[in-house]
This record gives C-alpha cells, structure tokens and sequence, in this order.
C-alpha cells in the first residue's frame, strides 16, 4: 500500500508538472477558494484577539447603565431616561460596587476651539470616579477631583487626538479652551488608548460633571449613562439583577412593562463583536464552499481529459501488469496532488492578502493565521481532489487493455 | 508437458448482426523454448491470436492452459498477473511510455511486482545491458531510434524473465539493417532458453523461426516445422 503510494506519487508529480500551466490553471480554483477563506480567517483571527484584548482593557468587571426608549414608546414622544436619583439609588442600595460615576454627554458633537484651530469632538461631563471605572488616567496634569464638580469649575480634560487637533503644545496644561461659548482652562491631557472597533478613544473632551450639568441648563431634561465596576467579578450577575429590579420599581414599571433602560457589560459587547464575525464567516464559508466546488469540477475535468489523453499509456502499463487499483491509484494520487498543490498556494495567497489588508487599514490589527484553519483548508483540498477524482480515476482504472492499446 | 496448450479456441467479434469469427476452433501446443511464427494474410487472426496467448484479451469459448493453468476464465486483475509475471510483449510500434526515459520504461513492470527501486534499477540495467542500450538509459522515447526503442521495449519484455516472448510484428516498423539487427537479437534470446513467439507477414523474418504456422481465416491451414536460416 505504501510501496503503491510512493509510486503513484512519483509519476504524479512527473505529469503535473510535464503540464506546468496547465496545472496551475487547473488548481485556480482551489487556489482562490482556499485564499479567500484564509484571508478571512487571518483578518477576523487578528481582530476578534485584539478586540478581547482591548475589551479586557476595557474592564470586564464593569458594567454601563443607560437609558432604552423603546419603539413604541418613541413614537408616542415618550423619552425614558436616566437621572441622578437613579445613580444615587443604585450607589446606596447595590452592594459590592468598588466605584461608579455618572456621566452626562452634550447633545451632539460640540465645537471646541483653541486660537484659530477648532475640532468637533464627544464632550461629556463626570466625576473623579470615572478614571477608575473606565481606566483613564491622566497622562499630563491631573485628572478631575470632587472639588472641580462641587463648584463647577470651568476646567477639562482634553483626550489625546483633541489636543494634536487643536495644535496644543505636548504639554498643554494651563491653556484654554473655547466650548460652547465658554473658556475652559485644560488641567489634563489623557493617555492615549488608541481605537475600539474603529472608534477613537482620544478623541474626547471631559469637563466636571456638575459644570457641565449647569452647560446643559433644564435638569428635568437630562439623561445620564451610569458607569460602575464590581468588586469581584463573579458577582456581576447579582449585580445587574439588582440594578435592574431597583431601576424598574424605582420607574414604577408593571410586570407586563419592558426595561426603560439597558445593563450593559464588556462581555455582552465582546459576545455582540463574536456574533458579527461568526456571520461574516459563515457568509464566506458559504461563498468559499462553491469556489470550492467549481475548483473541484475543475480538476475533474481536466483529470478526464488526461485520462483519455494518455489512454494508449494505460493500455501499455495494462499490457506490461499494471491491475487496476495501480491505475486507480495513480490518477487519484494526481488529483490529489493537484488539489493540495492549489491549496498551498491558496494558503500562501490568502495569508499575504490578509496582511496586506490589515497593513492598509491604519490601526487594523495584524493579520494571523491559526493552525486549525491551515489543517482545515488543506484537508479541504485534499477531499476535495479525491472526490472529484475518483470518477476519472475509475474511468482510467475500468480501461480494457487491447481497447486502449489500440487508441489514438 | 506443452507450455501454451490451446483446445478449440473461438474469438468472435459481433458486429451490428454479423458476426466475425477472427479465430475459428485453433488447437494448437507450443512447447518451452520453442521459436515460433504465426504468419498470414492481413485479418487471418494473427493479432488476435497474439492478444489471447498474451492473455491480454479472453477468447469467446476454448480451453487455454498456460504452464498447465486455465487461464482462459481468469478475470482482468488475475489477467494482469499473468502478463506481468508470464509474458513479456514487443509490440509493432514499441509502446513505450513518451514521458518516462529508457531506464524507467524498463523499471515500470517491477512497480507492478512490487520490486523496490534499487532492485529494480539493478534490474533493468542488467537487461538494458543484455541489449546494448547502457550509454542510452536517460534518453526519452522520442530521443531514440527507432531500433533503439525497440531494444529498449524487448529489455523492458526480459526485465520479468518471463516464461513467452510475444512479438506482434516486431520489425513492421524498422529498416531492413535494423530488422536484421532485432531479429539477431531474437534468435540469440532463444538460443539462451526463452520461448519466442513472432507475428509477421514477412517470409525472411518467419525463416529465422524453427516453426511455422500459417493462419488462415482464423484457422490454423498449415504447421510446419523447418531448420532455421540463423
Ligand atoms: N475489436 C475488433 N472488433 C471487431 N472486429 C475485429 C476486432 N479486432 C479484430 N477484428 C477482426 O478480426 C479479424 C482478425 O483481425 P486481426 O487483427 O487478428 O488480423 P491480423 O491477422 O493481425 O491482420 P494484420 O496482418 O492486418 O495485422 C479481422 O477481420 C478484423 O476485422
Ligand atoms: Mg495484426
């Protein structure tokens, strides 16, 4: 068996490459099967491992409370919100919270100026608890203290893109800044914490929370978004239930009614980014599938008009001994060959596109290839080779000596 | 005991509603180390003939034993043995692979017996040798002569050491200084002690054998025995 093989192997590598071009164009269509797939798996592999990453940066021991309006509700102009006697609910009757903080955001985009330089950038207001809860720290100057809320100093923080954008000096503390019609001294510049799923996290500007309640004006208006870490993680279930059932008696909510607002945790959104890049993989496996298909009908055909091309060859190796899994054998072991040799190259393919790719796109994580996505694609190739060889194969194998001596 | 024993052997072909009988009740005994020829018109039967003893076609009805083995039931695998290990074949237009070089074409009847490659190549050399073809072992097919191809297609028939040599008009091919030069090759074979069976319509080639029998209408017309010209 293995003497056949070797064999086989021999005289299959000699016929492919007798037919270089031909090969290579017979193997096309495993070649762009295998690629599209590998370039897809490299690039999902590499951003799905930084997103965990930059999600366990994140926190997963913290959770975001915000308000829902849901649509039927919208449409009758009701706007559910969150407001401090929520935050203040929660902060006095959940246990085990380490921290939490409000935090207020502007309408929309604001307009911030520095001399004659503006950007728009996400402007919100909150407490000194929020470099705990959110991880930010202030890489210059220093970060929010309770005083700055308690008598609403009009002082912010600027995020990294926001100070480059303004033209602000490497160290910009002491400088003002103009929002909203308003000055604003800068006591601290963020550290940079790059971008989430393309989202920049530098680009924000962060003033005390009670300053930028008085910006906002009618109280009654406002919706906050309540951030909050636990002390141990393992708790986060009880937690949330117990927000939960607070928030809804504390909105006079009815058993029929539907959460007014959402609990949120890193490992929900990190759960949510899974799903998005399982679909993208199904549709392209979908779409690999059938080139892969077309690349199998491919080498079959090719591997019939071989055989019919070298039907006098048969009948001699017939005529000198050869029985009929020899022959079998080797037409198999051709197509095969054929097929693992277009998913080799398939994979190489794929694996530089996928750099490509993720080089082009600024920020993108690099490209990776996990093993079982090598051994799936090859083993692919490979069944796909022996399925569609085996009728040409057979057909080869099933030959009648003197018939195809006499060919051609 | 005869090595080749045919009893009554019919080859029909059917044609629409004609039937062609190319071999019509042949009995006939060859013994070991015989040198034989089949002559006759064109469509007496020689090839098939040819094709039945090298067993590489089945005959409609008759007996054949081969070394005392009714082979004429054998199905195609058990066929295929049989060739590899009993006949060596020399066909009219050599046969040789086109992609492989003299010494592979030589070597390719021992993969079916499962002969390793040092071996093998071991072997084809010393029958490579026993034509005079050493200095051409890489040569392709196409890069030899016509003569050469067919001393490397009877090395390639000698590597087995077969029991028959089966020879379809050998030198239908070839110049007459060539035909000369094969048919040398023949008689000395048959003088080492294999048993060689040619197919010719040519009466200077069928005068090197030692008996000849004529084929007529796929039957057997005339079986005479003579001394050899060599
Ligand atoms: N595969 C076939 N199908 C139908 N008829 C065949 C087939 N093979 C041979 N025949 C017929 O059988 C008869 C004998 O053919 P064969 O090839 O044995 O003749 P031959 O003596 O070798 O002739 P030649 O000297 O021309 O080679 C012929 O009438 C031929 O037409
Ligand atoms: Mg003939």
């Amino acid at each position: 068996m293995l003497f056949a093989l070797m064999e086989s192997s021999r005289s299959a590598v000699a016929s492919v490459l007798a037919h270089g071009l031909r090969s290579f164009l017979t193997t096309l269509g495993i070649v762009i099967g295998v690629a599209g797939v590998i370039a897809v798996v490299s690039l999902t592999e590499g951003l799905s491992a930084s997103v965990t990453d930059q999600f366990q940066a994140l926190g997963t021991d913290s959770l975001t409370v915000r308000s829902y309006t849901p649509i039927k509700d919208r449409m009758k102009g009701i706007q559910s919100r969150l407001n401090d006697s929520d935050l203040s609910l929660i902060e006095t009757r959940v246990e085990g919270i380490s921290s939490i903080t409000p935090i207020l955001f502007a309408r929309r985009a604001s307009q911030v100026r520095f001399g004659s330089q503006t950007t728009f950038s996400q402007i919100f207001g909150t407490t000194q608890a929020y470099q705990d809860v959110a991880q930010a720290y202030a890489e210059q100057g220093r970060f929010l203290v309770n005083s700055d809320s308690k008598t609403r100093r009009r002082v912010c923080i600027l995020g990294e893109t926001v100070r480059e954008q303004l033209g602000l000096p490497r160290n910009a503390v002491g400088e003002y800044v103009e929002i909203g019609k308003e000055w604003f001294k800068v006591i601290g510049i963020l550290e940079p914490k790059g971008e989430l799923m393309g989202f920049d996290q530098d680009d924000r500007v962060i003033l005390p929370y009670q300053t930028m309640q008085s910006l906002l004006g009618n109280q009654s208006q406002t919706d906050i978004q309540i951030q909050l870490t636990v002390a141990d993680q393992s708790n986060i279930p009880v937690v949330v239930a117990r927000v939960r059932s607070l928030l809804r008696k504390a909105h006079g909510l009815t058993r029929e009614d539907d959460d007014d607002f959402r609990i949120q945790t890193a490992e929900q959104l990190s759960e949510t980014f899974d799903r998005i890049i399982t679909t993208v993989t199904l549709v392209v496996g979908g779409i690999v599938s059938i080139s892969l298909l077309v690349g199998g009908i491919g080498i079959m055909n090719i591997m019939l008009v071989s055989v019919t091309e070298r039907t006098r060859e048969i009948g001699i190796c017939k005529a000198i001994g050869a029985k009929r899994h020899h022959i079998l054998m080797q037409f198999l072991v051709e197509a095969l060959l054929l097929s693992l040799l277009g998913g080799i190259i398939g994979l190489l393919l794929g694996y530089g596109l996928g750099v490509l790719i993720a080089m082009s796109i600024p920020s993108f994580p690099p490209a990776t290839i996990p093993l079982w996505s090598i051994v799936l694609a090859l083993g692919f190739s490979a069944f796909v080779g022996i399925i569609f060889g085996i009728l040409p194969a057979a057909k080869a194998a099933n030959l009648d000596p003197i018939d195809a001596l006499r060919y051609g | 005991m005869a090595l080749i024993e045919l009893q009554a052997i019919e080859k029909h072909y059917v044609m629409g509603d004609q039937t062609v009988r190319a071999l019509d009740g042949i009995d006939i005994s060859i013994a070991s180390n015989e040198y034989i020829a089949f002559v006759g018109s064109s469509g007496s039967g020689k090839s098939t003939m040819m094709n039945i003893l090298g067993c590489l076609d089945r005959p409609s009805a008759g007996l054949y034993h081969l070394n005392g083995k009714n082979v004429a039931q054998l199905n195609q695998n058990e066929l295929a043995e049989i060739r590899n290990l009993e006949i060596g074949f020399i066909f009219q237009s050599f046969n040789l692979l086109p992609r492989a070089n003299a010494l592979s074409n030589v070597m390719q009847p021992l993969i079916y017996r499962g002969v390793a490659y040092k071996e093998r190549k071991k072997l084809a050399m010393t029958a490579l040798d026993r034509v005079n073809l050493v200095d051409r072992i890489d040569h392709l097919p196409n890069q030899l002569s016509g003569g050469q191809q067919q001393r490397v297609a009877i090395a390639r028939a000698l590597v087995t050491e077969p029991s028959i040599l089966l020879a379809d008009e050998p030198t239908g091919n070839l110049d007459s200084r060539t035909t000369i030069e094969i048919m040398k090759l023949f008689d000395e074979l048959q003088q080492e002690g294999h048993t060689v069976i040619v197919v010719t319509h040519e009466a200077e080639i069928a005068n090197h054998c030692h008996r000849i029998v004529e084929l007529k209408d796929g039957k057997i017309s005339n079986d005479h025995r003579q001394d050899g010209v060599s």
